[in-house]
């Protein structure tokens, strides 16, 4: 049976930076295995810019990112197994501290793989429209954002001529934009927060640029139509997201585009006994990225949803770096503490924390709009970092960096809260 | 003096700007964390300009389309006019990433080139 030092589970920019991030620590015995027939993930589809700013310090199309990275890994020798979709990640029954993956492929059959360490990389996917009870009828011309943008982008089909998109998320507002270029009619976009939870260049180049209006506090009541969508009612909705009565408008339609959020893929990483996150939908992580079970790694998307692929690859690396220590039997040391989000913070990854780790970063995202906070980092009532913002949204993910310095300062749990500027 | 406000859309942090213009003349411009967003407050009210990206058709591909963008930007009033002319266009595979497929977009001077490669089918 083959034993490997790392398999990853999935080969977006997460899986190919997690697995580059090992491979630059000296481990060569790695596998990447993805569903899909080519490296890259979602950035496939994502043939806008808007890619890599961070991390290449140019503006890159979601390929050409992905290209960038396929090509290292090629280079590298990494191998890969594509067409191959992976059904069970369990721990070895024989007490080696193994995992065993278990995967079915066009070319290969039914695989079991041991591996030392595993990185799971698995993406998100899309909210689909169960999950959100709209009433009305099931016509034909309802779609994902993410299912339509690979019907334009990559089969070439475009799904309707006139277009109502529920959920300002990016996917929504980059869809609201090749829509419109391929000559379809967007006719408006319906979020039901009082906030776009999308990037707001986003909502500048994709919306309004093209006179695409924003509804915000509205949502979807009715889809009318047996066949196919003629068209949705649409409501205003009050402070608790109910609608008003009343506010219902009429929009003639054949399509209906919904944008209302991602789920990180984490079936495998469950069934396996990972303990989750309930706010993040991802694995409970250290600064390693390791999750609860030793040698087992999470980042990019399956691990919280991230809106730049640039932070994706960086934690990646990071994940692939850790699982190389993991190999080399370097367990972090020094108790590790908590970290928890308070006052307007909606999560923070890592959730744990080692003591005596190296200098780490916070990632984080806010609950809701605020304007002039400070960002303040405590231990107990000490105050680790305080940093002023003059605006925090949902939609954007911040990320605070602790130096060495500050982590040695910690002996308890760790809180990430938001407080009004100028209150002591 | 009229004063406009804009989201500096050169990078996702997408900040703020106050612009300040006299005559059509920006005079001044304040919010922007870096340079490069002045000078996008500076193109956005005189001469607004995007980066066009999409697809082109591919003959004999192992994939029907390629991504395809603008080298650099385009005049934004040519966007449509762009998307005309790209969507009459049709290549045959195999695409190269990087490759050039047109060298003027529209009399922009901005050549047309692609984001990713497209085998050509075996049979
Ligand atoms: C529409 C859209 C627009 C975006 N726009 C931008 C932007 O402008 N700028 C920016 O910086 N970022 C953008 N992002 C964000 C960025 O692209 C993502 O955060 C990033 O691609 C996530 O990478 P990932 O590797 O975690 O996940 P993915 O890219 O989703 O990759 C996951 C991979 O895992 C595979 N997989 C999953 N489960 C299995 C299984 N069981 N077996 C085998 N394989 C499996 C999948 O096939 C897939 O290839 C955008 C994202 C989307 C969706
Ligand atoms: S001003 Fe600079 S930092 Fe701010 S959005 Fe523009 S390019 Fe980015």
């Amino acid at each position: 049976m083959e034993r490997l030092d790392l398999v990853v589970i999935g080969g977006g920019p997460a899986g190919m930076a997690a697995a580059l991030g090992a491979w630059h620590q000296g481990v060569r015995n790695i596998l990447i295995l993805d569903r899909e027939a080519q490296l890259g993930g979602i950035l496939e589809q994502c043939i806008h810019n808007g890619f890599g700013l961070h991390h290449f310090k140019e503006e890159l199309t979601g390929p050409e990112y992905a290209a960038r990275y396929a090509k290292e890994v090629a280079d590298c020798g990494i191998c890969c197994l594509l067409d191959t979709m992976v059904l069970d990640l369990a721990e070895a029954l024989d007490g080696s501290g193994d995992k065993v993956v278990t995967a079915v492929s066009s070319k290969e059959g039914y695989l079991r793989i041991h591996a030392k360490t595993v990185v799971l990389a698995m993406g998100c996917r899309e909210r689909p429209r169960g999950a959100l009870n709209t009433p009305g009828t099931r016509p034909a011309g309802i779609y994902t954002a993410g299912a339509a943008q690979k019907f334009v982008n990559i089969k070439g089909y475009m799904p309707g001529k006139e277009v109502v998109i529920l959920g300002s998320g990016d996917i929504g507002l980059i869809m609201a934009r090749r829509m419109t270029l391929e000559g379809a009619k967007v006719k408006a976009v319906c979020e039901l927060m009082p906030y776009s939870g999308g990037l707001t260049r986003n909502i500048v180049q994709c919306l309004e640029d093209f006179g695409i209006p924003l509804k915000l506090s509205h949502t979807v009541v009715r889809i009318h139509g047996r066949e196919r969508v003629e068209g949705v009612t649409i409501a205003a909705v009050d402070g608790s997201r109910k609608p008003i009565p009343g506010s219902e408008e009429f929009i003639p339609c054949d399509t209906l585009l919904l944008s209302v959020g991602l789920i990180p893929e984490n079936e495998l990483s469950r069934a396996a006994g990972v303990k989750m996150d309930p706010v993040t939908g991802g694995a409970v992580v250290d600064q390693n990225r390791q999750t609860s079970l030793p040698g087992v790694f999470a980042c990019g998307n399956v691990l919280h949803v991230h809106d730049l692929v640039d932070y994706v690859s960086e934690e990646a690396e990071l994940a692939g770096q850790s699982a190389a220590a993991y190999l080399r039997g370097e367990a972090p040391c020094g108790g590790t503490v908590e970290v928890k989000a308070r006052d307007g913070v909606r999560y923070v990854v890592p959730q744990r924390l080692c003591k005596d780790a190296g200098p780490v970063s916070l990632y984080f995202r806010v609950g809701d709009i605020y304007k002039d906070v400070k960002i303040v980092v405590k231990c107990g009532e000490k105050v680790l970092l305080s940093r002023p913002k003059k605006k925090v949204v949902p939609g954007e993910m911040e990320r605070l960096p602790l130096t060495a310095g500050i982590l040695s300062q910690i002996d308890g749990d760790v809180t990430v809260c938001l407080e009004q500027k100028g209150a002591e | 003096m009229e004063k406009r406000n804009l989201t500096c859309i050169v990078c996702p942090m997408g900040c703020s700007l106050e612009v300040e213009l006299e005559n059509g003349m920006v005079r001044s411009v304040t919010g922007n964390s870096c340079p490069r967003g002045a000078e996008y407050a500076k193109n956005e009210c005189t001469h607004p300009t995007r980066v066009l990206t999409t697809t082109v058709k591919v003959v004999d591909g192992k994939r029907p389309l390629a991504s395809v963008k603008s080298a650099g930007a385009i005049p934004k009033e040519l966007l449509f006019e762009a998307m005309k002319t790209i969507n009459c266009l049709s290549v045959p595979a195999p695409v190269e990433l990087g490759q050039v497929l047109l060298t003027d977009l529209c009399g922009s001077g901005i050549p047309l080139v692609a984001t990713g490669s497209v085998e050509k089918t075996e049979d």
